[in-house]
């Protein structure tokens, strides 16, 4: 039993030894990209990195940056805390890459950006709207809005619908649906309508109707529910059953799987906003489309677009900045401006974050369908 | 006014569910006087039995939702979960009588993890849609009851308040008028004498598990008619719930369990509609402590004496 054992360790030793050896080709420009393969945010990182891979393809296949290619190192951190810390560290210090990319989720981004911070490293994510995110310190970008913005960007279509009386229902155990909805019900009450319930629940519940009675009496013309796809559905459902007529308004926690198949028909007539939207006419998006469907057979979302886009803004920083050098790449990013990408047109504004537009999506027919975009 | 009756029926709604997995807790306390924390897991996977029979059962029946394939829905979730629980009792806790309750205790709190952590890695840990066995909508009331017609009755929480009531009726023959139920009864007042007088414990042990599990089981179906999204931890926070109410009603007391499982759902569609919906869960675990230390024998229960 004692020589398989020693047999297999020295046989994982190996294995992991392996890309210590095979050193970085010249004339090859290493990034790093961390992002969740597997386990329970599994679809979001397999979709932003299936569009960061897409992006690096198409800028090696029109001759690479700096008459270089890049190469792109992937690494899963399997959903879990912890792992983006460490395997940043690696990517950093045993791959010695010029620039990260990741992650979809606020909560590993903020786990990797002090490390990225710390070494001069710049990071750019592609989806993470949690403000703290950048604050981490100038090395640390981002290519989407934060949630301030999303939560304006409802309330201003909703103004132009000329809906007055307005209901929210939030998801109180998620900074994401808070903030949402306070900077809804801001713009709301600061432009002469009304917010005529306030209604809450938490992440996990399943019976809505104690609060959709409540919100029903109150009548108003619209719901913002912004809330994630689970519960969303659900409530859905349950507004339908009670009779509530009105349409609901949510933001991109809209965007899963699940959500059409438990609501199925009692979502129609609804609007959420959204980073992109696939059924977008714009050349530059059908273009990106076609482009991903040949490649994955599937149709791309949000993510996926969010990853393409981070690796073309880097690409651009390159060819700007001239050079890999940190500092001066650093500043290359941060001055981006009118990068016209395909979930809109990218400006990083002083705290890095993405000052670009939204889309607004309407819900009927089994699918999502575009209805305009709204600039910040 | 309208409102508050409105937020009645959500809650009688609500409470029936919380009666149905309350009974299991009660009844298994009964007669082995000890909580079987892995009973709101069984709930849960109820409604996984229900979500994976409910495609062949619905098939019988032309595959759209019809009133006679959910009832057989109904009947297999509750005959696997009745199955399971016996299986439970049977290698967990059985082997555990001669011990300590507090060695049980852990051990139900063990195998509430097992099907917890099994369930997501089996079933996965994403939100399942529950397949549409009935087409659930609301009732139509005629203008000429004036405001009542305004008020929203489900397909579904007629059902559920429906079904509920004739489960617990037929428990109540079941408890009350059959060998066994006496034979369960005999148990929990005294099991050496009980069993001195001839009561398979075994049996009745296994019997009991089964009923209560069954209960759970319909419970995970009726829900899941309502709220159609089904996951592995659904059963954490509905089986908490369901204990207090079993605590309110008073352990140990089936009449009790169900009274107390309407009133926590009731007492959640007020403090929901009414108060502040952040306060829901810490308001229904307060009844618990209250209960606790002013009423420790709950609404029906009797005042039980320590024999030493």
């Amino acid at each position: 039993m004692q020589t398989p054992q020693i047999l297999r360790v020295l046989a994982l030793a190996a294995s992991v030894s392996i890309p210590v050896f095979s050193a970085m080709a010249e004339g090859e420009i290493p990034v790093g990209e961390f992002a969740s393969l597997t386990g329970a945010s599994a679809s979001f990182g397999q979709s932003s990195h299936k569009g960061t891979e897409l992006a690096v393809e198409q800028i090696n296949a029109a001759g690479g940056v700096l008459g270089k290619k890049i190469r792109l190192i992937t690494e899963d951190d399997q959903s879990q805390a912890g792992q983006p810390a460490t395997i940043v560290r690696k990517l950093i210090s045993q791959d010695k890459v010029v620039a990260i990319l990741g992650e979809v989720a606020s909560s590993k981004s903020l786990e990797a950006a002090p490390i990225c911070q710390q070494n001069k490293i710049p990071m750019i994510s592609p989806a993470s709207t949690n403000p703290k995110v950048t604050e981490v310190g100038d090395y640390i970008f981002r290519v989407c809005f934060i949630d301030p913005f999303q939560g304006t960007v409802m309330s201003k279509f909703a103004r132009g619908k000329g809906w007055k009386k307005i209901a929210v229902l939030t998801d109180v155990k998620q900074d994401y649906s808070v903030g949402l909805a306070e900077f809804f019900v801001k713009d709301i009450l600061a432009n002469g309508g009304e917010i005529v319930r306030e209604q809450k629940y938490s992440t996990g519940d399943k019976d809505f109707k104690p609060q959709l009675t409540s919100i029903k009496a109150a009548q108003p013309d619209a719901i913002f529910v912004p809330g994630y796809y689970g519960e969303v559905s659900l409530i859905a459902k349950q507004a339908k059953l009670l009779g509530i007529k009105v349409p609901l308004l949510g933001g991109d926690g809209w965007v899963g799987d699940s959500l059409l198949k438990v609501a199925g028909k009692s979502l129609d007539g609804s609007f959420f906003s959204s980073h992109f939207s696939a059924s977008d006419k714009a050349e530059k998006v059908q273009n990106f489309v076609s482009k991903f469907k040949a490649k994955y057979g599937e149709v791309p979302d949000d993510m996926a677009a969010l990853g393409y886009d981070s690796a073309m803004i880097l690409a651009d920083a390159m060819r700007r900045a001239g050079t890999t050098e940190s500092a001066a790449l650093r500043d290359a990013i941060a001055g981006t401006k009118g990068f016209d990408a395909v979930t809109g047109m990218i400006t990083l504004d002083a705290n890095r974050n993405a000052s670009k537009s939204a889309v607004i999506l309407s819900i009927g027919n089994g699918g999502f369908e575009f209805v305009e975009s709204v600039q910040p | 006014m309208i409102e508050f009756l409105q937020q009645l029926i959500n809650g009688l709604a609500q409470g029936s569910i919380y009666a149905l997995i309350a009974i299991g807790y009660t009844m298994v306390f009964g007669v082995l006087r000890f909580i079987n924390f892995a009973h709101g897991d069984v709930y849960m996977l109820g409604a996984f039995a229900g979500f994976y029979t409910a495609p062949k059962l619905m098939g019988l029946f032309g595959g759209g939702p019809s009133y006679a394939g959910a009832a057989l829905v109904l009947v297999s979730a509750m005959s696997i979960c009745a199955v399971i629980g016996v299986l439970i009792e049977r290698v967990c806790y059985r082997p555990l009588r001669q011990h300590p309750r507090l060695t049980v205790l852990i051990t139900a709190i063990g195998v509430s993890l097992l099907l917890e952590s099994g369930g997501q890695y089996v079933f996965g840990a994403d939100p399942q849609a529950f397949p549409e066995i009935i087409a659930d909508a609301a009732i139509e009331f005629p203008a000429s009851w004036g405001i009542f017609s305004t008020l929203t009755i489900t397909i579904g929480q007629v059902l559920v308040v429906g079904s509920t009531l004739v489960l617990l009726l037929v428990l109540r023959t079941v408890v009350l008028h059959t060998r066994t139920g006496m034979a369960m009864r005999a148990l929990s007042l005294n099991p050496m004498a009980a069993s001195l007088m001839g009561v398979n414990l075994d049996a009745i042990l296994s019997f009991t598990f089964a009923i209560g599990s069954a209960m759970a089981g319909a419970a995970g179906v009726l829900t899941s008619i309502q709220q159609p999204s089904i996951d592995p931890l659904m059963g954490i926070n509905a089986g908490l719930k369901a204990f207090v109410a079993a605590v309110l009603g008073g352990i140990g007391n089936i009449p009790g369990a169900a009274l107390g499982g309407l009133l926590i759902g009731l007492l959640e569609a007020l403090v929901v509609g009414y108060v502040n919906p952040t306060y829901r869960d810490p308001l229904v675990f307060a009844v618990l402590i209250l209960v606790l230390l002013f009423k420790p024998s709950g609404l029906l229960g009797k005042p039980e004496r320590e024999k030493v």
